[in-house]
């Protein structure tokens, strides 16, 4: 047997100690930056918000009553377009992947696959969605930016369901069976329906990821200060290509001060959902 | 099993779902590599390592970005692993009360949209670097003098990126990493701690023994995020497209020159940028494949749901 060198108790428990509170300061300091941008983010965004710069849409600079109520609802109409295109066919997937395919090659095949999309930088899936959508049609669009978010968004789900399904005990599909239901009303009425909250929770999560992507509204759907009317054949103002504009391509502090003013409606609405999905999730999980 | 007409239809349907994400995958590959045609012709497989970046008389070089790539990655992973690592062990051991709330926190950090780490590091992070930090490192410590860190300074630059990134991907590494040190059985840490090991000694000797791929693979999800960030890099590295000169000098990466150059991008210089999200695209795909593979010998999920 190897002899390991005598260490002195004294040292041990110096070089313990002084491990648990670098994990300490570590941890102090990355909660602390978290506070320190969720404080900058509210103390000039609130300087901004008032009740025109809700309701009235962005202007080119000097124009009074700029306000940021286009990209709002653009960014609204973007994310809900990713998610009606991704919801149904993720969850389908998953579906395929947890109750008809658990052990296969092209099973294992498609979760790799999967896992290695979660990873595609977004600006990649940005510029590949260009080259699909922008070049073949010619324009820019806000439809376009919902394509690309709902690229990122698929493998999200369809993993998630997955796991959840997962999750569901095999008797309980086995009972479904045995009272003389279908494979897919066995699925979709007993095993999803059990898996519910869990489901929901992956599919929030998704659209609280995508709703403040940036680089892929970059090549897609662009930026314009107009309403979203053209949401399907014209570029669409959105929050986080706003931020990105007045932020960076702009020399004007009132113009700085929006932008911060876009920041906190975009940290606010990630948050929020994100939390949101994991109170659905511990509210079932203490249920049981 | 077999299957009625209806389970028929509805298997087939999810079936189709399912190959939608492999049938993505390769469109990926395909539409970068037919878009970026033009560059590989023109340039070749030089164009990985030409440096020179000359728009005027359409010369383009593939290595400043992908150099500036590697070195704010570098940076991010040497701030972020040791600091991931630490807050995992700590949160592993932590009060049950403490150690929730400090990883939903943790999973908050991980929520806030880069746009947002772009722009408060652009308003916030950049003039403390500058008037602060900087200084103290170049003309207190004197570190201007050791080769490749830089003397000159203005608060953008590889550095100030690194340093946002390493913050963002610390999140995403350390709940990976708690995962991987709570897969140890508990026997076998409980032996450890009755022979009289430190909670460091426990960590070290046996955890890191027993989840060493499993934090390799943690390493490496945090690798890819790192290197194909756009937002928080682009509002802080300067966006000059030089190789890197020093740690404290601007530069550029893959993913900001495409977000930057993109606007006004036209026939050579569009097809060069498809070459350069070609180039950012395989590198990810070995980095996933790499953590993947260390990740599944562990059976540890990725941890970013």
């Amino acid at each position: 047997m190897k002899k390991l060198p005598r260490r002195s108790i004294f040292k041990r428990k110096a070089l313990n100690f002084a491990v648990d509170m670098f994990s300490l300061a570590v941890l102090i300091i990355a909660i602390g930056l978290m506070l320190y941008i969720l404080l900058t983010v509210f103390h000039y965004g609130l300087r901004a918000i008032n009740w025109s710069f809700l309701v009235e849409p962005s202007k080119p600079y000097g124009v009074p009553d700029s306000g940021i109520a286009n990209a709002i609802l653009g960014t609204v109409f973007i994310t809900l377009g990713a998610a009606t295109l991704s919801i149904v066919p993720a969850v389908l997937a998953g579906i395929y992947l947890a109750e008809f395919d658990r052990h296969s090659k092209f099973g294992h095949f498609v979760r790799f696959c999967a896992n290695v999309n979660m990873g595609v930088p977004s600006v990649v899936i940005g510029l590949f969605v260009y080259s699909l959508v922008v070049m073949t049609t010619g324009r820019f669009s806000g439809f376009a930016g919902s394509i690309s978010l709902a690229i990122l968004m698929f493998p999200v789900i369809m993993r998630t369901t997955e796991d959840m399904l997962l999750m569901v005990p095999d008797s309980l599909r086995e009972s479904a069976l045995a009272i003389g239901n279908t494979r897919m009303r066995a699925t979709i009425d007993v095993v999803c329906k059990a898996a519910r909250s869990g489901m929901l929770t992956g599919i929030l999560l998704a659209i609280a990821r995508v709703s403040g992507e940036t680089a892929p509204l970059l090549f897609t759907a662009q930026w314009s200060d107009s309403w979203p009317t053209g949401y399907f054949s014209n570029p669409t103002a959105n929050l986080p290509v706003l931020i990105t504009e007045y932020a960076t391509n702009s020399p004007f502090p009132e113009q700085h001060t929006a932008g911060w003013g876009a920041a906190l409606i975009v940290t606010l609405l990630v948050l929020s959902i994100n939390i949101l999905s994991r109170i659905i999730f511990r509210e079932k999980h203490h249920a049981r | 099993m077999k299957f009625s007409g209806v389970d028929r239809v509805f298997k087939t349907v999810c079936g189709l779902c399912a190959l939608l994400v492999i049938i993505l995958s390769v469109m990926l590959f395909i539409q970068l590599l037919w878009g970026s045609r033009t560059a590989w012709a023109q340039f070749g497989i030089g164009f990985i390592f030409g440096t020179e970046w000359n728009p005027v008389e359409n010369r383009y070089g593939a290595l400043p970005a992908i150099a500036g790539t590697l070195l704010t990655t570098v940076i991010a992973l040497a701030l972020a692993v040791p600091g991931a690592f630490a807050v995992a062990m700590y949160l592993v051991d932590a009060p049950k009360a403490i150690g929730n709330v400090l990883s939903h926190a943790l999973d908050l950090l991980a929520a806030i949209p880069s746009v947002i780490y772009g722009m408060w590091g652009l308003f916030v992070i950049v003039p403390l670097m500058q008037l602060h930090v900087q200084p103290f490192l170049v003309d207190t410590l004197k570190l201007g003098k050791i080769p490749f860190f830089g003397a000159e300074y203005n608060g953008f630059g590889f550095l100030t990126a690194g340093v946002i990134l390493g913050l963002m991907v610390l999140p995403f590494i350390s709940a990976l990493m708690r995962n991987v040190f709570m897969m140890t059985p508990g026997v076998l840490r409980e032996s450890a701690y009755g022979l009289g090991c430190t909670r460091w000694e426990v960590t070290w000797d046996i955890v890191m023994r027993y989840g060493i791929r499993g934090m390799l693979g943690a390493i490496f999800v945090g690798l890819g995020r790192a290197l194909g960030e756009t937002m928080a890099v682009l509002f802080v590295i300067g966006n000059v497209i030089v190789m890197p000169e020093s740690l404290n000098a601007g530069g550029t990466t893959i993913a900001a020159t495409l977000a930057n150059n993109f606007g006004e991008a036209d026939g050579t210089l569009r097809s060069v940028l498809f070459a350069l999200g070609l180039i950012l695209l395989i590198m990810s795909l070995v980095i996933q494949v790499l953590a993947q593979y260390y990740l599944s010998a562990t059976g540890a999920n990725r941890g970013e749901k």
